[in-house]
């Protein structure tokens, strides 16, 4: 058993990091600025730290696959708060046109999407189709060369920043449910789409209803094959539950709840002297170095091929529980500024709505829950459900 | 990054599951539990773990050992804990390990190898009081004959040799010296706990018993989230398999959703724990600054949960979950032990935060 990484993987640390320093931050000390971040990115690109999994063609990086290289890369940017090279939405996209695009696709949209020059927009869900995604019923009809596309999406995270999105839709309206559905690009800055923003319940504008009146898309811009979109979003869902990103993201949230709990008073002394905050605390912590370690466990025994067991289900729903379980005792060491969202700890009253979000976005957790009971513990499948959403 | 069993140890705890399924299951330790008297220890299934080298397992190999380590002794304790397995493990590999951190060579060449050998059985005498399980609460003095009251022995009645926890650290007390034992009308019948009572008897110091505490205290923890975690797991498969087996309105109990996210939530509660407690194994052997904290951490998080689950499996099986003659009691009971054995959940969070510089 051993946790570190190995002398040669310390050098590789080593050159991440010298790398890291000499472009982040910023020489004009904004790491605000899009046009600094699109830089970073492209070097680390060419420097083979990002996008490694993709072919230099299409303007990855093509390197040997290594998951402690990536975990090591992953860990310092983390740290240099430097950009991960993640587009929310363009994650999802890109391996699902790895896996299932035409050379045409591939080449048209991978290179500019890593760029960030391309943003999508992620159109699975529906009014009527949620958990029960294949449900689905907003239809394209091939005529002549052209899809054409009626009906509605809805909560599509960014659809107002995005120029494309990667949506489901129903093409073949006899078939069964779930053989009906094809996978479809679509140029969403045309006239027959309209993008309504929805206002979250922390004020922000992230979400949006889509609407598409006779909205065109070429022939060719079907993904896989017809009416077996189904198939084809099953890989875009595997893409979008990974573990790591799952535990650096819990751990630098459990960090800024600690350093609250020291800066805050209660009755005069730092907050985290109370005892019922400081064994809540405790007890926080001994959930994360559960996630934590078992991550460390899967990784290890991804990379020598054994099988995870029952954690491989776990991570998302795991992590969800415990970015509520943060974000309440953060409410109570705030106490009266909790209901004051002009106030310095608006964060931490956001993060107690964004952590309900987790439980939502990216298949609920009672899908999550179904899930678990069917791949973990071998349940007999539920007709009604098991199947994750977007 | 090599987070994982090795061949090895994997291959260590097939043999010893084999050896358990064989000599130890459920109806084997439901007879703990229905023979009539004080709770004693199954002296033949120990003669056969000896055998299989259980106690030899963290002995140096110049002290007749196998030189293993903190891992190799928990992945073994979690096995046990999946049995309920009724031997004196416990208090034995403690007492071992006690002179291998903090016995001088004389005294490990006295101990040892017969440790090692099964040839004598150990304990060791921490407790005190409703709950003073850390050093700095002690209050034994060996410094001249010993006196003073110890609780929640394990198996003293049998030990050949007792370790006491004492001001001045660690004391050897061997069996015929000044003390009497009073067996605990325990709820785990499988792990025989003791009262007992110096008076004036004769302990001899380990030389560097004081500074070998921190590891003898970790060690005791983190053996204690494996055997949670084993008796934890092995509840969650018990109350999966009942449910895809127990039929009601026609069909399996599996197909009802509430009960498929009750077996989730236990699931969930244990799984990831796996990872917690091999951390803190790993850590009291090769990463010794964060070792306290992850002991600590893992004792705290384990037990909680196992209690839980152990509650939650009862509550999955229905009325026969409730019953004596279920097995799920047993590992209630053993939970039980767990959660209070070297101070409750809530304690061990207080030392973790403490430890953890808060
Ligand atoms: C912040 C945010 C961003 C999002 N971004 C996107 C996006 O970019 N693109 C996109 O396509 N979608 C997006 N979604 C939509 C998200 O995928 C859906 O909201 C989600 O799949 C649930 O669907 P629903 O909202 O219709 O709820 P429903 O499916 O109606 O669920 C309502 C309740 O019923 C429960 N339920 C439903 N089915 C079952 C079952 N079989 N067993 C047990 N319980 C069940 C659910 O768990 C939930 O508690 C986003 C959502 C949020 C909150």
């Amino acid at each position: 058993m051993e946790l570190g990484f190995g002398p040669e993987y310390d050098s590789f640390r080593e050159e991440v990091r010298a790398f890291i320093k000499a472009h982040w931050p910023p020489a004009d000390g904004n790491p605000k600025s899009r046009e600094n971040e699109r830089a970073f990115v492209i070097a680390a690109t060419e420097a083979g730290y990002m996008h490694r999994s993709i072919p230099k063609r299409f303007g990855g990086s093509e390197q040997e696959p290594d998951i402690i290289k990536a975990e090591i890369i992953r860990e310092e940017l983390t740290k240099a708060r430097a950009p991960a090279g993640r587009i929310p939405g363009n994650g999802l996209v890109v391996p699902t046109l790895l896996e299932w695009g035409t050379e045409e696709q591939k080449e048209r949209f991978i290179a500019p999407t890593l760029r960030g020059d391309i943003l999508w927009a992620q159109g699975f869900s529906e009014p009527n189709a949620g958990s029960d995604l294949a449900a689905l019923r907003t239809k394209a009809e091939l005529v002549g060369d052209k899809w054409i596309i009626n009906g509605q999406k809805i909560w599509t995270t960014h659809a107002h920043k995005a120029t494309h999105m990667f949506c489901l839709v129903r093409t073949e309206p006899d078939a069964p449910k779930h053989q009906g559905i094809s996978y479809l690009l679509v140029d969403i800055r045309q006239p027959g789409v309209t993008v309504r923003p929805l206002i979250q319940m922390t004020r922000q504008l992230e979400f949006n209803e889509v609407f598409f009146d006779n909205a065109e898309t070429p022939a060719d811009m079907l993904v896989g094959e017809r009416g077996k979109g189904w198939n084809v979003t099953r890989s875009t869902l595997k893409h979008e539950r990974s573990g790591i990103a799952t535990m650096t993201w819990s751990l630098s949230m459990f960090r800024d709840l600690v350093k609250l709990a020291k800066e805050v008073e209660r009755d005069g002394k730092p907050a985290i002297q109370n005892p019922r905050i400081r064994e809540e605390l405790a007890a926080i912590q001994g959930e994360l170095m559960s996630l934590t370690y078992s991550t460390y466990r899967a990784t290890s025994h991804d990379v020598h091929d054994r099988d995870i067991g029952r954690f491989q289900t776990m991570p998302k729903i795991y992590m969800t529980e415990l970015a509520g379980r943060i974000a309440k005792l953060a409410r109570d060491i705030v106490e009266n500024d909790f209901v004051d969202f002009g106030g310095e700890k608006l964060k931490w009253i956001e993060r107690f709505m964004i952590s309900l979000s987790m439980s939502i976005a990216g298949g609920t957790s009672n899908i999550q829950r179904n899930i678990i009971a069917e791949r973990s513990l071998g349940l007999p499948r539920d007709h009604h459900g098991g199947k994750a959403a977007a | 990054m090599n987070f994982l069993l090795s061949e090895e140890q994997l291959a260590l705890v097939d043999s010893l599951a084999d050896l358990l399924r064989d000599n130890c299951d459920a109806q084997h330790v439901h007879k703990m539990f229905d023979t009539p008297g004080d709770a004693v220890i199954d002296a033949d299934l120990w003669a056969q773990l000896v055998a299989f080298g259980l106690p030899a397992i963290i002995v140096p190999e110049e002290h007749g050992g196998l030189g293993l380590q903190m891992i190799d002794l928990a992945i073994v304790a979690e096995t046990l804990g999946a049995y309920a397995a009724p031997v004196p493990f416990f208090g034995h590999v403690l007492a071992t390990l006690a002179i291998v951190l903090g016995g001088s060579d004389a005294q490990k060449t006295k101990w040892l190898p017969r440790l090692a050998a099964g040839d004598l059985l150990a304990t060791v005498a921490l407790g005190e009081g409703k709950s003073a399980w850390m050093p700095d609460e002690w209050t034994l003095s060996a410094a001249n004959a010993l006196s003073g009251v110890k609780t929640l022995v394990p198996n003293a009645a049998e030990a050949d040799l007792i370790v006491v926890g004492v001001k001045e650290g660690l004391g050897l007390v061997e069996k015929g010296a000044a003390y009497t034992v009073k067996r605990s009308d325990g709820a785990d019948r499988t792990r025989p706990l003791d009262t007992v009572t110096f008076e004036g008897a004769t302990a001899e110091l380990l030389e560097g018993g004081k500074d070998a505490l921190p590891k003898l205290i970790d060690a005791a923890a983190i053996l204690i989230a494996a055997d949670a975690f084993g008796g934890a797991e092995h509840c969650v498969d018990m109350s999966v398999d009942y449910a895809k087996m127990r039929e009601q309105y026609g069909t399996t109990i599996a197909h009802f959703q509430g009960l498929r996210y009750q077996l989730v939530k236990m699931a969930l509660a244990t799984e990831p724990s796996r990872g917690l407690y091999w951390y803190a194994a790993h850590a009291w052997d090769a990463i010794p600054e964060q070792a306290s904290h992850a002991a600590a951490q893992a004792k705290a998080h384990l037990t909680d949960t196992y209690l839980q689950v152990t509650r939650d499996t009862v509550e999955a099986h229905g009325g026969i979950g409730f019953t004596w003659e279920h097995d799920t009691h047993i590992y209630m009971k053993r939970a039980m032990w767990d959660w209070a054995w070297l101070g409750s959940p809530t304690r061990n969070r207080l030392r973790a935060a403490d430890l953890a510089g808060w």
